[in-house]
Formats: C-alpha cells, structure tokens, sequence
C-alpha cells in the first residue's frame, strides 16, 4: 500500500478529536488524550472548554503539556481552582460533558484498567494507578476513550478494574448507581468502537483507512463484534494534519529551547 | 504564629521518623528542596503521604526511608513509571512498602474532611471499581435524607505536611497563586507543617479573595529560591520538563540511582549545593 501521508498515531489523535464537538465542556486526561483535545480546540470546535483535574478550567494550551498541571495550563485558564474544588463542584457537580480518557487495558465492556497487571499484591508490572478516572468514568456525561489496539491491551479479563465501564454489560451500569452514560467511543490506532446499544459490548463502527478488518480482529483478545455498516473512517484533512503537526513542532521547539 | 527558620532547622525539627508525612504539590510548586533535606538527614519509617507522588517519593522510597504510601496515581507524567515505586512494589526493594491506595477525588475529600475537622468524607465514588476490594479503607454510607449508597473514607490527618509556595511576609503569612493542588487542605489537616517560599517579602500585597495560609496555620517557613524545581513556581521559574525525562535514566538501575543520590544529596549540604553538584555533573558529561 502506498504511504497514506499520516501516521496510525496521527490518525488516531484526528478521529478522537472529532468526537468532541464546539462547546462541549470536556475534562482531559494526559497525554493522547490531551493531545486529541486540543487538535478538537484548534481545527473544528474552538469553543470547546478543556478542563484539567489540576484546576485548570478552560485552559487554551499553546504547547501541549508533557503534564496536566503544566504552567501553561494555568496562565491560559480562564480560573484555576483547587483540586477539591475541582472534583467536588465541577465533576461531582455533574458538569461536564465527556471525560476523555486512556487505558492500559480495556475490555470488552469497556471497563478500564492503569493500576496493576498480574496479581494486585504481587504484580507483574505496577501501573501509575487510578487517578481521577474512578470518578470521571461515573460522573462524566460520557466517557470517551483513547488507547492503540494491542492483544494486551484490548483483553478479554482485566486484571484490575480501576475505573468503570459498562460493568458485565447489558443494565449492570444503569443499576451501579454511576452518572452518565459511560464509554460511548473507543478511538483506537485501528479504528472506533462504539458498545451496543443493548448488551454494550463494544463493536468496531469504523476502520481507519488502509486496516483491513482482520487486522482489528487479531489485535482484540476478544472475538470482536462489528457493526453491521461498518463504517470507513475519513482520512485526515490536510488541514487537521497541519493543525496536529504545527501543534507539536511548538511543543518540540520550545522544549529544545527551554532554559535550564 | 509561624517561625522563619532554615529548611535544615525545620525538617529537623518538625519531621519525625515515623511520621506521616504530606509532601503535596499537584504538579505545580512539589516541595522538591524538603524531600530531598528529609532524605539528607535520613528521616525514616514515613508513612507518606500525595495524590501525585513523582520524583521525590521516588527518591525517598528508593533510599528505603517509606513504610507506606498512600497514593492515587504514581507516575513520572508524560515520561513514564517512577522505576523506584515500581521495584518498592514490585519486587519490595530496599524494603516493602505499604500501600494504601485511592483515587484524585478519594484524596481530595479525605484532605478537606481532615481540614474541615471531619473524622471522614462522603463523595459520590468507587462505583464499580476494585479499589475497595484492595483498600479496606474504603467504606460506603448511606444517605440518611435520600437513601443514596456513596463513598466514604477516613479523613487525612498527617503528622506533617510540607509544601512550597510563592511568597511569604515577615510574619510568616504564606501566599500561593496558579494550580493550587491540596496544598490549603493539607496543611489545614496536618497537626504540623513546614513551607518553603521563593522568597520573604514586606508585604503579600494579595488581592481580597487570594489563597493565603495565615501565619498561625504554619509551622515553619523556610526561604528556598527555587526549591520546587524540577517542578515550577509560578510566576518564578517554568518547568524543567528535560530533567523529568532525564529521571528515567536515572532511576531506572538501582546502583545509578544510589550513586545519583550519593554524590547530589548525601554529599551535599542543602539545596543550592545540589543544584551546583548537578550543574556541574552536566558539564563533564558536556566535554565527555
């Protein structure tokens, strides 16, 4: 196949950020998704009000933060708030949009996991942890999330439940007693997966351009449901690409040239 | 009323071993100078204690001087894993370390119930998630008015918290603009607290409705110039996102971490001096 022009990463971060729509209020985990959020604010939707669990609420970055309490943040916020502030009246407080998230590894569920792998107490390999996902995966209107489709990463048993998704599926979620409507896109390297309006087991909606359908399904450790029109994701505008890509150069730029 | 007193003084004063300990600082104003003068005179047995532990829990838990840790997410952000948390869990090298682990909005409650004088917090959270089923801590209630299930977990009341901050006047009144974290609520909670200040002055000059911890919620209040970094102080100095990459390297292989600590922490005297060892190990590698 001849070179698309973008990258599978390039790619991922242009279909998760045309999820989000102007206007919407959105709270951004770090990295890919921070990285989508603000692709979102520069190209398409301006209006979008990015928030930060470091404070920071409408935050309009002009580099890409390496953290989600970089300087940056605060001086382009509209307010900054503390942190209990944050979580009790903005998240708890039921106003935000969608939670943008991303994972280590995901279910079919879409129930996620960034705390352990292998045996709580004795793990394979240790994770950062939870983080403010517990929370935003059930109070958020809904949950998008972001993460490259791996057979380790898309597994058919978590080895920890950090934050919730559909539970077990079908009315497990609605009878949790979380808020929202919980994972309503899973935006991949590959493709989209959206969760069955009934069992919400995820299904992939849409395969980027050049995946063919038995790549997805060996990448998933699960035998992977799919839509019956199954969609082709649109490639990236060159003006989407220039927008991504001016973005990073800045950030790369200003990290070269940062004073010690 | 606050006492302005050396960083040596006070970490020597009001830390001791056994404590719990709050180092806090939500990305923004980490108390960098203090934890790495704790390390310096070897306090030991801390319960510890941060939302965010990154590089100086790191530090402190591969010198072997943490007993537990009580954490939401620990991580090196935007770079990857704190390698000495990791072997700690992993592999319980230098020693075993307690976990006590919870979530961002989890912390933020306890730190405001334990400010607030509650002996827990309520929040609407660990809804279908393991964590309680790790954390024995972590309890639910029921609302009396709605029936409502909901979160609840023991306040935090550290022994000692210890943040950085801006500014402080002759008094020892404490100012702190930009990202905030938990740094009010921790040392509101904590039964003793240490500030270190980019610099004393005469007057806070803070508008009305600033963030300000009055002299006589303070312990002590330590003049360190830049004592956050690697971390940044607002309106002072940015931050040094090149040495969070560079802690990857560092932290990764025990014996190099132990020769990093050696020769930039235990062979030094105090802050300044750990920035000029590390200034000049960057020069040799220069010519190297």
């Amino acid at each position: 196949m001849s070179d698309p022009g973008y990258d599978a990463d390039e790619i991922m971060t242009v279909a998760a950020a045309r999820q989000l729509k102007n206007g919407m209020v959105c709270f951004v985990g770090i990295g890919m998704p921070s990285a989508a959020a603000n692709l979102a604010r520069l190209s398409h939707a301006p209006d979008v009000v990015l928030i930060y669990e470091s404070g920071t609420i409408g935050s309009k970055p002009d580099l890409l933060p390496l953290s989600i309490g970089d300087g940056e943040l605060s001086e382009t916020a509209l307010s900054v708030v503390s942190v209990p502030e944050m979580f009790r009246y903005w998240l708890q407080g039921g106003r935000i949009d969608v939670g943008f998230l991303g994972a280590a590894q995901i279910d079919r569920f879409a129930n996620i996991n960034t705390t352990v792998i292998g045996d709580y107490a004795r793990p394979k390999t240790r994770l950062p942890g939870a983080g403010g996902a517990p929370e935003i995966a059930t109070s958020a209107k809904e949950i998008f999330v972001m993460l490259r489709m791996t057979p380790r990463a898309f597994v058919a048993q978590l080895d920890f439940v950090t934050s919730l998704g559909h539970g077990s599926g079908g009315k497990s979620r609605a009878k949790s007693g979380a808020r929202g409507r919980g994972p309503t896109r899973v935006i991949t390297d590959l493709g989209i997966l959206e969760p069955d309006p009934e069992s919400h087991e995820l299904r992939l909606t849409s395969l980027h351009p050049g995946v063919r359908l038995p790549d997805a399904e060996a990448a998933c450790g699960w035998k992977l449901a799919r839509a019956a029109d199954l969609a082709e994701t649109p490639a990236p505008t060159a003006g989407e690409l220039a927008a991504l890509r001016d973005f990073k150069s800045r950030t790369a730029a200003a990290g070269a040239g940062r004073p010690k | 009323m606050a006492e302005i007193t050396s960083l040596r003084e006070a970490v020597g004063a009001l830390i001791r071993n056994g404590d719990s300990v709050a180092f806090e600082g939500f990305t923004h104003l980490i108390p960098s100078a203090a934890g790495l003068e704790a390390i310096r005179q070897g306090k030991r047995d801390l319960g510890l204690i941060r939302m965010t532990p990154d590089l100086i829990y790191d530090q402190i838990i591969g010198m072997g001087l943490a007993r537990s840790l009580t954490f939401a997410w620990g991580g090196n952000p935007g770079v990857g894993s704190l390698h000495r948390l990791r072997e700690a869990t992993e592999c319980g090298w230098p020693r075993p370390l307690v976990l006590d682990e919870r979530s961002h909005a989890d912390m933020a409650n306890a730190y405001a119930a334990g400010a607030s004088g509650l002996p827990f917090a309520v929040f609407r959270g660990h809804i279908g998630d393991d964590l309680p089923k790790v954390n024995p801590a972590i309890k639910r209630v029921t609302c009396p008015f709605t029936g409502e299930e909901l979160a609840a977990v023991p306040a935090l009341n550290p022994d000692v918290a210890v943040i950085h901050a801006q500014r402080a006047d002759r008094k020892g009144n404490v100012l702190i603009w930009g990202i905030l974290g938990v740094q009010k609520e921790a040392v509101l909670a904590a039964r003793r607290s240490i500030v270190t200040v980019e610099e004393i002055v005469d007057e806070l000059n803070a508008p009305p409705n600033a963030c300000i911890l009055p002299s006589f919620t303070v312990g002590a209040v330590c003049p360190v110039p830049h004592g956050a970094w690697p971390s940044y102080a607002q309106g002072y100095y940015k931050r040094d996102n090149r040495f969070y990459k560079a802690w990857d390297a560092v932290s990764r292989e025990r014996e190099v971490f132990q020769a990093w600590i050696e020769r930039h922490v235990l062979a030094t005297s105090d802050f300044a001096e750990f920035e000029a060892s590390l200034k000049a190990a960057a020069k040799e590698t220069a010519h190297v």
